[in-house]
This record gives structure tokens, C-alpha cells and sequence, in this order.
């Protein structure tokens, strides 16, 4: 028998993709059915927070048009309002919080990955996710009454030894003998100590999952060619870990910019652009909401949630920038596929 | 043969060792000798601990959680597990080549033969470097495949490429012992065939034991085999070595000659 390996030519047979379908399992279509519909509402929740807001915002900003963003300002009996200044502060205090909460959580997560003895590691685990669960209040709290009485010390010297730099300047003499410590008091860089302690387990627990996930392969290369533990998280971890440092370090960023409570126990407000992160008082968006919503008219309610939106738009592309740098990564292909 | 074609080979002596996970005894009593310059082949069936007792030989076993160990491994008579000894030395002076080929895939195919400089944190020179990733290359016979792509990355090359350059890599850091857990079973036989040219090649350089399951692996490559069993509820142990000549031809325990004529495992 042979076998014709050669079609004819021109036998005018055009190959096309067939559809392919199949009959799902009844359990399949139930389960589809109610996941689908839950994701569904958690998406509708999301979109209906941001509409929401979006529509509550339109009198303020038709009314203050684009002063409501240059305007530093919250004097809403002489209809003087505008967002410069506490977009300012947000900012500052996420910042602060980031260069402090940063390599504090990579040495804590390559810690936990690479270092600590593997028995350790559950307990390890298990500390950083108790440290997320402690109320943000909490946090405020601990920073208001046990942190604040010596971060002062640091902000003094400080401003004594860098207080050329505009930055950590004090309008004070910190050299006085009597110093005045109400002035180092309530400042962006005590309020941002605090919130880096909370975004300090979230940045971890990313980069530690994405540390874990570095292949055993390249591990044990690393390692067989007598890599140093340094030398392994150099070569393979951190290489790979990469997209696991960014997307965690922004999700931290988003969670620092809507901190509140915190926050609002901390600082003492103060309505102007602030450069000097020492210095005691500056403002921040969740504050300023929190803070005056409960004794708000009408108008003001709505400039507050006019706050809210702006903080809501920046947080949700903080986030969403996040999420797609971990996707793109190395890592976020090996953890979500 | 290439430029670096001096011998750094050495002398392993494994002496009554025996290996734990947890509470499982996986490796009973086992003692080898592998003289330097040559190339020992360990077969058995899957799961008879020679994976493990390879591991053994560069302490990578004890990177396993609950992994414990018994005995001693000599390398030119001196045992790596002295106290007093250096993980990252030992590891060095027996370097390994794993199963699934493992380059850094971040990195280009020169970076990756230098991988082991940057691991260890040792400068060197930039044309020294240069040097140090040809002759390498050519020791691994890659040099010629690659030679105008060496910035490519790593990982664009086809599996027995990819092999080859973690050869490379090994034998970079100047091994006297290179160990080989299964290198060509993820490989076709054209590449596996290089492969082996290259074990042949290498053998007068550097102390080579590889495991295999491949029996005609084991009998074109070795000059000596040790076979592995683990029976029923017992932990693995070595049931019979020697030349693998004799192993192959002249067995003096039926179960070796059952298991090289494939009759089990």
C-alpha cells in the first residue's frame, strides 16, 4: 500500500478554522454563573464609587473651574476652596512614607525569601500579614504618642545637618539651647513614618510572594557555581523579582495616598504649598475630608467629595499602573497564569 | 581542544554515606571512589537515591528543608563537611550541571559563562573576561554556534545549546569535579550526542560522575559505573560497581544484569 504524502495541486480546498464548542457540566455553568455575577457586581461597586463621585464633583468644579485646582485655600465661608495645597501634602506624606517603607520592605522580603532559616519562614509570614491587619488608627495612635517624642530628636538633627537642603529646613533655630520642639511636631515626616509602617507589610507580602516564586532552577545554578546568598539574590531573585518591586512599591504608594486616620491624628492642618517636610503642619486629601465632612453644608459636602474624586482618579492609576507592571514582568506571567 | 586544556581534576571519595528527608531514609551506607581525570556514570531506577547521593557530592542536598546527612565525601582527601569549610568553596571546586538546562535567562550568553565571576563577586579585567568566556565556550563545544551572537541572551538558544552553555558556565569557575544529574533527558538524540562528545572531551580536565538512565549513555560515556537500587521499603543503596565493562558485560549480581538488559526499572 502506499501513501500519497504530496495533495494534488490546485485541488481548490481552502482550509478554514473550525468553531469549537462544547456542552459545559451543569456544576460548570452554576459555578460560571454565580463567580461571574459576583466579579460582575465588585466591578459595578468600583465603577459606581467613581460615577458616583465624578457627578458629585461637577457643581464644585463648574464653580471653581480650574482655580479649584490652583487654589490653596479651604475657606469655604469666604468661597475660597481649592486642592493645590492638600494635593501637596498627599503627596509629600506618600513619599516620605515610600523612601522610608521601600528598602525597609525589600530587606524584609529578601529576608524572609532568602536569608532567614526556612523554619523561620511561616512565623516570619504570619507577622508581616498581622503587621497589615492592625487597624491604620492604631498606627496613628502609636505614632502620635510613642513615635513622635523621638522622631522629633531625628527631625532636629536633621534639620541641624541638612537644613541647607530647602527640604529640611525648620523655621526655628535648631540650635537653640531651649529648643522648640511644637515646631518638629505634627509635621509630613512624623505623619509619613506612620504610614510607612502600614504600607511596610502590603510592599512585603507582594515582593516576597513574587521572591518566592524565582525559579529553583536558576537557584540551584546560581548556587552550584558557588554563588554567595547575595550573589543568588543578585543574579536570580532580584532579576526576576523585578516586576514583583515596582507593582508592590505602587500598590504601597496607592494605599500611603488614601491614608487617613493615621493621618489625621498626626499632622495639625495647614492649608499652603510646604516644601519643608520637618516643619509641623501641611494637610493632606482623606484628612482634609475626614476631618470636616461631619459639620459640611450642602455646597461643602460637595467640594469634599470634589477632594475625594481627584484622590480617587490618582489612587486608581497609582493602581492600575501597578497592576500592569506586575502583569508585563517575568514574575506577574509565572504567579497569575 | 582548547586553549585551557590543563587538568584541575581531583580525586571524590564518597565514604559510608546515608541521607535522610525527614524522618525517610533515603540512602544507606553508601561508599564510592571516583578517580580524577575520569568519568563514573550512576544508574539505577528512578527513585533508587542517585539524584540524591549526587547532590551529596557538592552539599546541595542540605538546601532541602528536613535534608540530613551521614558520612563523609572526600575530595582529595580532605571531607567538605569539615567545619571550617566554606559552602560557596566547595560548591565551586564541585561545580554541577542539572537535569533541565538553567541559564540565566536575564542574561546574554557571555554574561552567563561569566555568571559565576559576578556570583562570587570577583573582578577581573575586561579582556580577561573576554577570554574567560571563549575558552569556556569552547571546552562546552558551543564557541562556533555562538561566537557572533555572544550578547544575545541565553535563553534564545535551542535546549542542547542551552545545556551546553550551562556546561559552559560550570566549567568556568574552574571545577576539579563536574557532576551531571541526567543532562540530556530533556534533549533530542543529536544534541545528547554532543553532549557526550563533550564528556569525552572534557574527561582528561576535570572529574566528571554523571547519573543516567540512558544505558547506552552510560556504556559510550564511563569508564566506571556504580548501580543504584532501592528495594521495596529499603533506602537506596549501591548493589554493584566497577568497570563499566564489567557491569555491563560481566555483572556479578543478577539484579545488575536484570536492570542493564532492561528486563526492570
Amino acid at each position: 500500500m502506499t501513501i500519497d504524502l504530496i495533495p494534488p495541486v490546485g485541488s481548490g480546498h481552502v482550509a478554514v478554522p473550525r468553531k469549537l464548542t462544547s456542552v459545559r457540566e451543569r456544576s460548570d455553568r452554576i459555578f460560571h454563573g454565580t463567580a461571574g455575577a459576583i466579579g460582575m457586581v465588585v466591578l459595578a461597586i468600583t465603577a459606581g464609587i467613581g460615577l458616583y463621585l465624578g457627578y458629585q464633583a461637577i457643581p464644585t468644579l463648574r464653580h471653581y473651574g480650574l482655580s479649584f485646582f490652583t487654589q490653596t485655600q479651604w475657606l469655604p465661608e469666604l468661597d475660597k476652596i481649592g486642592i493645590a495645597a492638600v494635593l501637596v501634602g498627599t503627596a509629600e506624606v506618600a513619599l516620605v512614607a515610600m523612601v522610608v517603607s521601600f528598602p525597609l520592605a525589600l530587606c524584609l522580603a529578601l529576608f524572609v525569601s532568602d536569608y532567614a532559616p526556612k523554619w523561620t519562614k511561616s512565623w516570619f509570614v504570619s507577622a508581616v500579614d498581622l503587621m497589615a491587619a492592625v487597624p491604620s488608627i492604631v498606627y496613628g495612635l502609636w505614632g502620635f504618642f510613642l513615635l513622635q517624642p523621638h522622631a522629633i530628636l531625628v527631625a532636629r538633627w536633621l534639620s541641624q545637618y541638612l537644613g541647607w537642603i530647602p527640604i529640611f529646613k525648620v523655621g526655628t533655630d535648631p540650635n537653640a539651647a531651649i529648643w522648640q520642639q511644637s515646631r518638629y511636631t505634627s509635621s509630613v515626616f512624623i505623619a509619613g513614618l506612620a504610614v510607612a509602617m502600614m504600607t511596610i507589610p502590603l510592599a512585603t507580602a507582594v515582593m516576597r510572594a513574587v521572591f518566592d516564586q524565582a525559579p529553583i532552577g536558576e537557584r540551584e545554578a546560581a548556587m552550584a557555581l558557588g554563588g554567595t546568598r547575595f550573589g543568588v539574590a543578585r543574579t536570580v531573585v532580584l532579576p526576576f523579582g523585578k516586576g514583583g518591586i515596582i507593582g508592590g512599591t505602587m500598590l504601597a504608594l496607592g494605599r500611603a495616598l488614601g491614608e487617613t486616620a493615621a493621618v489625621l491624628i498626626i499632622i495639625s492642618p495647614e492649608y499652603i504649598i510646604k516644601p519643608r517636610i520637618l516643619e509641623a503642619g501641611t494637610q493632606t486629601v482623606s484628612a482634609l475630608i475626614a476631618g470636616n465632612f461631619g459639620n459640611a453644608t450642602k455646597s461643602q459636602l460637595t467640594a469634599l467629595l470634589a477632594a475625594g474624586f481627584v484622590l480617587f482618579v490618582i489612587t486608581l492609576g497609582v493602581n492600575s499602573a501597578a497592576a500592569v507592571i506586575i502583569r508585563r514582568s517575568r514574575s506577574g506571567l509565572a504567579t497569575e497564569a | 581542544m582548547g586553549p585551557e586544556a590543563r587538568s584541575d581534576a581531583a580525586r571524590l571519595e564518597a565514604v559510608e554515606v546515608s541521607a535522610w528527608f525527614g524522618d525517610t531514609q533515603v540512602l544507606d551506607d553508601v561508599s564510592l571512589s571516583v578517580p580524577p581525570a575520569s568519568v563514573t556514570a550512576l544508574i539505577g531506577p528512578s527513585g533508587c537515591g542517585k539524584s540524591t547521593f549526587l547532590r551529596i557530592l557538592n552539599r546541595m542536598h542540605e538546601s532541602v528543608l528536613g535534608a540530613k546527612l551521614a558520612g563523609e565525601v572526600l575530595l582529595d582527601g580532605e571531607d567538605i563537611y569539615a567545619p571550617g569549610h566554606r559552602l560557596t568553596d566547595v560548591r565551586r571546586q564541585i561545580g554541577m550541571v542539572f537535569q533541565k538546562p538553567n541559564p540565566f535567562p536575564a542574561m546574554s550568553i557571555a554574561d552567563n559563562v561569566a555568571a559565576g565571576l559576578a556570583l562570587t563577586s570577583t573582578k577581573v579585567s575586561k579582556s580577561d573576561r573576554a577570554e574567560l568566556v571563549e575558552s569556556n565556550l569552547i571546552r562546552a563545544g558551543l564557541w562556533d554556534e555562538v561566537k557572533d551572537r555572544l550578547s544575545r541572551p541565553g535563553a534564545a538558544l535551542s535546549g542542547g545549546q542551552q545545556q551546553r552553555l550551562c556546561i559552559a558556565r560550570a566549567l568556568a569557575v574552574q571545577p576539579k569535579v563536574l557532576l551531571m544529574d541526567e543532562p540530556c533527558s530533556a534533549l533530542d538524540p543529536t544534541s545528547t550526542r554532543r553532549i557526550e562528545d563533550t564528556i569525552g572531551e572534557l574527561q582528561s580536565q576535570v572529574t566528571i560522575v554523571i547519573v543516567t538512565h540512558n544505558m547506552q549513555q552510560a556504556a559510550r560515556v564511563s569508564e566506571q559505573a556504580a548501580f543504584f537500587l532501592a528495594e521495596q521499603g529499603t533506602p537506596g543503596a549501591i548493589v554493584e560497581s566497577g568497570p563499566t565493562d564489567d557491569i555491563f558485560n560481566n555483572p556479578r549480581d543478577p539484579r545488575t544484569a536484570d536492570y542493564v538488559h532492561g528486563r526492570f526499572g
